[in-house]
């Protein structure tokens, strides 16, 4: 995610080597996966003389040999097409007004999930989510969301026999 | 028995009150989803996966496949009255089915989108019927060695074929594999790429990759470039055709249904191309070739034929061979390896009541779809208001919801945020989505089988290539990977001009060859 931060709004030139992230986000993953393939003990097997080291090797060099081909495609002027769809408008940069609050709302049902319980969580997740998209009715969203995770509660408790946590919310729900 | 009487027991599976609402379910949802702007079958299926956990596998399936068909009339009727295709397959029927619409003739482009898709989904699912115990029958009597070698080829077709970028998509399968070795080696029981961290010793839920590579980065992806100004969608009545628009649209259907089944069922075949093709022929055969670009009933009719042929087509393999072919198909394969269903060849003997019950559930599905598309297409097009906000932000709830569900514990959430920033990353640089989803499930399943072979063969090497049809699909791999060499040397002996037939002669061998 390390290139997110130049894709708004420089010059060209700039914005383009961005790209480069992926190469680099390719290069470290190969290296980590040649490391961890290193340490691995490989027993000597008549039956398995594959074992356990072969495919991470492979699948490591893959990564690294990608990432520098990458480096080079993008240093020449190669671009990954950007991919398209009904709701996606490509003439504006990414609007990371909108992406980081939604990470933010994520984040924050990630923390309190497990404390505050799946109701309140979810509701904030939701309704945190509708905000970042643009939506303004405050009243209208908030009974949405709330609506919305006290039926994923109950339809999940009721209808497939999971529990949720309840949380805060315990002796309530 | 044969093939027909199996196919009555599977009607007889499929009929039982229980499956056959899953499949009404199914259909539904696949409408909705493919009308839907931001949602795909692919999404849709990876969402449903963890509320399905404690259903009947055939009536989770059942479910899943009428999403699948689903999902291909929901969507023609987007890029019939809004001119922006979610999917590259149907790119053709936006060309000439909004042509139509602007002219009026939207009713029109509708009901011939939808009885094609109903004629090519019927003939194509019983195409499925009959080919699939073939192959099944083939593919038994293969080793370890060939199965390793077809595997492979499933795989380096979906990367090397598809995609604008052969570069971006071999990084994304790379990324796959790595995602897929994440836990214990299956013989030797050492930790790879667990880092001592506990929760990751089981591996990475493909639940939860699935829901973050396609929900969760693509959700984040929408949001980043969401379209602020509103897409004005033609108002359409209901769907009908003259006796002309019957007269000129039944030899597209068939035509259509010829070119997209071999294509679905091809390993790097997709619906695209069929489409494409379907396109050019009829644009060639029309006897109004004057419309065509301003709203030609043609130009749709065949395309969404081939489009809907092709899915039944990707069942083939998937069912047969247990090689998916595209998206969707990947995670219907993840969904039986979630109930523990081991795809393959074996799967026709092993579970029986499933495949035929899956397949009968298909025709069922594809007539509800008629019926429940051709009426109520007005209806369906008003999903098309929904306010964004909520449709994205359910996307995001949905998705964590899930997720957490799958074990009930927060870091899976971690974990698909993580990989949410990566799908999010791959759709801005263009590294294709398929082939990591292709990769994340082949990859630990290769890698048994080339140990499985090994073990065979007393650890002899000759034991990869000791049975012909290996030999014959490893030439196939050689010649995919020298693909562009080959293409080089064709361009410098002959400039320019000829790309096209040159990329259709090479996809006709393959398709020769992955029919083995």
């Amino acid at each position: 995610m390390t290139q997110q931060a130049t894709a708004t709004g420089k010059p060209a030139a700039v914005k383009g080597r961005s790209e480069l992230g992926i190469a680099a986000l390719l290069g470290v993953a190969g290296a980590v996966v040649l490391w961890d393939a290193s340490r691995l003990v490989v027993p000597y097997s008549v039956s398995d003389p594959v074992g356990p080291k072969t495919l991470p090797v492979i699948i490591g060099t893959l990564l690294l040999v990608t990432a520098v081909l990458l480096a080079v495609n993008v240093l020449r002027g190669g671009r990954g097409q950007a991919e398209e769809g009904e709701d996606v408008d490509l003439s504006h940069p990414a609007d990371w007004k909108t992406v980081l609050p939604l990470a933010g709302a994520f984040v924050l049902n990630i923390l309190l999930i497990d404390v505050a319980g799946w109701v309140i969580s979810g509701t904030l997740l939701f309704w945190g989510s509708v905000w970042a998209l643009g939506g303004r009715n405050y009243l209208r969203d908030g009974l949405v969301s709330l609506a919305m995770a006290l039926l994923a509660f109950y339809g999940f408790y009721f209808g497939l026999g999971i529990k949720l946590p309840a949380g805060i919310l315990a002796g309530i729900l | 028995m044969d093939t027909f009487n199996l196919l009555l027991q599977g009607f007889s599976t499929a009929l039982t009150p229980m499956n056959l609402m899953f499949a009404c379910l199914g259909v539904l949802l696949g409408t909705a989803v493919g009308v839907l702007p931001g949602i795909g079958p692919a999404m849709a299926i990876a969402l449903l996966l963890p509320l399905t956990y404690n259903l009947e596998p055939t009536s989770a399936l059942i479910m899943f496949a009428g999403i699948y068909y689903g999902g291909m009339y929901g969507g023609s009727t987007t890029s019939i009255l809004l001119n922006t295709p979610g999917e590259s397959s149907t790119v053709i029927t936006a060309i000439e089915g909004h042509k139509m619409a602007k002219a009026g003739r939207a009713a029109q482009a509708l009901a011939t989108a939808a009885i094609g898709s109903f004629v090519a989904g019927t003939i194509g699912t019983a195409l499925l019927a009959a080919f699939a115990p073939l192959v099944v029958k083939f593919a038994v009597s293969l080793g370890p060695s060939s199965y390793l070698a077809i595997m492979v080829l499933g795989l380096l077709t979906v990367t090397a074929v598809l995609g604008a970028s052969k570069l971006r998509g071999f990084a994304s399968l790379g990324l796959g594999l790595a995602i897929g070795l994440v836990g214990l080696d299956p013989v030797t029981g050492q930790q790879r790429l667990v880092f001592g961290i506990p929760l990751l010793s089981d591996g990475l839920d493909i639940v939860v990759v699935a829901v973050a590579i396609f929900a969760v980065g693509e959700a984040l992806w929408i949001a980043a470039h969401l379209r602020r100004n509103t897409m004005s969608t033609i108002p359409v009545g209901q769907p009908w055709m003259g006796k002309q628009d019957w007269k000129r649209s039944w030899k597209p259907w068939l035509r259509g249904t010829a070119l997209g089944f071999p294509f679905g069922a091809m390993p790097a075949g997709g619906a695209e191309v069929p489409t494409f093709l379907s396109y050019s022929v009829e644009k060639k055969l029309t006897k109004h070739p004057e419309e065509f670009g301003h709203g030609a009933i043609e130009g749709v009719a065949g395309p969404e034929a081939a489009n809907n042929a092709s899915a039944a087509g990707t069942l083939t393999p998937l069912l047969a061979l247990g090689l998916p072919t595209n998206a969707t198909a990947g995670v219907m394969l993840a969904a039986l390896m979630q109930f523990g269903i081991q795809p393959g060849p074996l799967l026709f003997q092993n579970e029986p009541v499933l495949v035929w019950g899956l397949i009968a559930s298909l025709f069922i599905g594809n007539t509800l779809l008629l019926l429940i598309n051709l009426p109520m297409a007005p209806l369906w097009a008003r999903l098309l208001g929904i306010p964004r906000p909520y449709l994205y932000a359910g996307i995001l709830f949905f998705a964590t919801l899930g997720a957490y569900a799958v074990n009930l514990q927060a870091f899976d959430l971690v974990i698909l945020l993580v990989l949410g920033a990566l799908g999010f990353a791959m759709r801005r640089f263009g590294l294709p989505i398929l082939p990591l989803i292709i990769g994340l499930i082949l990859g630990p399943r290769i890698e048994s089988q080339l140990r499985k072979a090994f073990q065979l063969s007393a650890g002899d090497v000759s034991g990869l290539w000791n049975e012909p049809v290996a030999v014959v699909v490893y030439l196939l791999v050689a010649l995919i990977l020298c693909w562009p060499l080959v293409a080089l040397a064709w361009h410098r002996f002959r400039p320019a001009k000829e790309e096209e037939p040159a990329r259709g002669a090479g996809i006709e061998q393959e398709l020769h060859q992955s029919r083995l």
